[in-house]
């Protein structure tokens, strides 16, 4: 077979794009994940949180967080017993690397793992003005980056501060409940790496997810409940001093 | 970390709405309040602001043209902006944007500006020639009849296209307002007197700036100032201050007196990050001061260059009490963590794509094409010798 310089010449371009996507891989599919099966969201054990940091590293490396912005994050409360409107609050880093050792005597102590609620009724979905962000029939909000704006309208709307603006690729960035994990019946990086279990990928929609009856005998809470987003993210233990 | 103080959720440490999107509701606040001036003569017969009525409709053009540019400048990604043409989401307040833009341009303000301009337009289109003459035989769209009977047509069609485009310059506006006003996260803007503020505070605008605009014009062309013009939009300007001024103040009080989980956070934000834009800029310098100074003028009988001047300074000094009250708005909602345990600082950037450059030539931008415009179309009734305004 002959081939010119012409032809050549034009297959080469060709050849390399052919070859980078060789190189990227497949993703792997799913073919047995049934949107509508699934109610995903997640159970978190305050008493049960140590302040490891965990979590934050292994949602940091998983989904190749930027520096500075956080799709988890870890909060350390202290509150005393007359300032229990102004709890002393700190989160180096989104707690990534720990926390310094506590050095007051007086009042209490506990860390308060964040993430995106992946609420039901989610005022960032409301605003979007494309509606790049949206919710899944499985119940996670999700954004389309080939189509978010960049207009932060959402980082805005979100009462809970979980989205920021991805500072590379310039388009809104929060926590996905790991769904590039969670449709192939893996668990989120962050439950993953949790040493306690203080993190747990609930399914509603599971009757044999041990969720429903943990919720039936403890004291359950959301987030901030006065602002009717349908947050999904339940908090055991948690303490009203929380934000 | 630089710049924080207090606990802010770590995704709030950076402001994601810069100086343009101060820029964004300042910009069309002056094209609602210009329009709302113009509608005045038109609407409801108010003769003697006519001779700002064409220089306030060129205004609101000039800067209704300009109004989208700081939004496309502050998106990620910019060229995907047409998707909210496209692709609207039903429930955003920010995808009916387009809509109400394009049609208060094309629906309101460039229809009426031709419509009223059409006969000057088809005497310009005979008698000018070159590359201007085309110009203006296209602005004719093919419409040549001037008979008396065609021009009266236009005079009930501009009639009814103000009378349309006095509740579009308020959903213009009120809408801005409403962008903020119906975030429920962030008690600084959640308010539902918020659209009301902001048209009010467009019309304050608006007006000052087309009456600073016809004063410095008119001294430019070495003419004389229509003195029972300039008063009569000085009392406009001053009966509209105090309405913006009071539900301003109604808001405060509400805030004040309820004290919810926000007050203490947001008192103290006013109080320090906010003392110089807020109290010092807004309320002392741009509302009471312009007030006082506007209310010297209606209650005492002021020689006419002590009038003049006093009208320049409150014109000015409403304006820049607007633009800070744009600030507080956006910077302000920023500047607070959620959390309510934590303030954060905006850097303002210099030659940046969202930075104070950009934002003064964003500003200055406007002026140009308001200065093309009345090249193209002048206003003023003795500048074109074929065809006297109409009403000469």
């Amino acid at each position: 077979m002959n081939i010119s310089r012409r032809q050549i010449l034009i297959l080469l371009p060709a050849a390399a794009v052919a070859w980078k996507s060789v190189l990227a891989g497949t993703p792997e599919a799913s073919p047995n994940y049934k949107m509508t099966d699934h109610w995903w969201s997640m159970l978190i054990d305050i008493p049960k949180c140590i302040g490891c940091g965990n979590c934050v590293r292994a949602c940091q490396t998983e989904n190749d967080v930027p520096d500075g912005f956080f799709r988890t994050w870890v909060e350390r409360y202290h509150v005393t017993d007359y300032h229990m409107e102004n709890p002393e609050v700190i989160s180096p880093d989104g707690g990534k690397e720990g926390f310094p050792v506590a050095v007051a005597d007086e009042g209490k102590y506990f860390f308060v793992p964040k993430m995106c609620n992946h609420c039901t009724d989610s005022p960032c979905t409301q605003v979007c003005p494309v509606g790049a962000t949206f919710t899944g029939p499985d119940g996670v909000v999700l954004i389309d980056p080939k189509y978010c704006l960049g207009c932060a309208y959402c980082v805005q709307a979100c009462p809970y501060g979980c989205r920021y603006i991805h500072p590379e690729k310039k388009v809104a960035d929060k926590c996905t409940l790991c769904y590039h994990r969670i449709t192939k019946g893996l668990t989120t990086a962050c439950c993953e790496a949790c040493p306690t279990g203080a993190r747990q990928l609930i399914d509603l929609k599971n009757p044999k997810d041990p969720i429903h009856e943990f919720l039936k005998t403890h004291d359950v809470q959301v987030l901030k409940p006065q602002m009717a987003t349908g947050a999904k993210a339940f908090y055991n233990g948690l303490d009203g001093s929380v934000r | 970390m630089t710049g924080v103080e207090g606990y802010m959720y770590p995704n709030e440490i950076t402001l994601y709405w810069s100086v343009l999107i101060v820029l964004y509701p300042f910009i069309t606040g002056l094209v609602a309040g210009a329009f709302i001036l113009a509608s005045l003569e038109r609407v409801f017969n108010v003769a003697a602001v006519k001779p700002t009525y064409r220089l306030a409709l060129l205004t609101a053009l000039s800067f209704l043209l300009v109004a989208p540019l700081p939004l496309v400048l502050h998106l990620g990604h910019p060229f995907r902006s047409p998707e909210m043409y496209f692709t609207p989401h039903a429930t955003s307040a920010m995808a009916m944007f387009g809509y109400v833009y394009m049609w208060y341009l094309m629906a309101v303000l460039v229809f009426e500006i031709w419509l009223d301009y059409r006969r000057e337009i088809v005497f310009l289109s005979q008698s000018t020639q070159g590359l201007l003459g085309i110009v203006y035989k296209i602005m004719t769209l093919g419409s040549t009849n001037i008979s008396e009977r065609a021009l009266h047509i236009d005079e009930r069609v501009g009639w009814v296209v103000t009378l349309v485009g006095i509740p579009s310059a308020f959903m213009l506006h009120g809408y801005v307002g409403f962008i903020f006003g119906s975030i429920k996260a962030n008690p600084w803007w959640s308010s539902p007197l918020m659209p009301v503020v902001f048209i009010f505070s467009a019309m304050v605008s608006g007006i000052a700036g087309v009456m600073l605009l016809y004063m410095g014009l008119t001294k430019l062309r070495k003419q004389t100032i229509d003195m029972r013009c300039v008063d009569s939009i000085a009392m406009y300007l001053f009966y509209i201050f105090i309405i913006d001024f009071s539900l301003e103040m109604l808001d405060l009080v509400h805030r004040i007196y309820e004290a919810d989980e926000s007050f203490r956070s947001l008192d103290f934000m006013v109080h320090t990050k906010l003392y110089f834009s807020q109290i010092v800029i807004q309320i002392c310098l741009g509302t009471i001061l312009p007030l006082v100074l506007l209310f010297l003028t209606q209650v005492v009988k002021l020689p006419e260059i002590a009038r003049k001047r006093i009208y320049a300074i409150s014109g000015c000094l409403a304006l820049i009490g607007i633009f800070a009250m744009r600030w507080n708005v956006v910077i302000g909602g920023q500047l607070f963590s959620k959390s309510f345990l934590g303030y954060t600082t905006y850097k303002m950037a210099l030659v940046t794509k969202e930075g104070l450059f950009m934002a003064i030539a964003l500003t200055l931008l406007p002026l140009l094409f308001l200065w093309v415009l009345i090249k193209l179309l002048p206003p003023w009734p003795e500048t074109s010798e074929h065809a006297p305004a109409i009403g000469d």
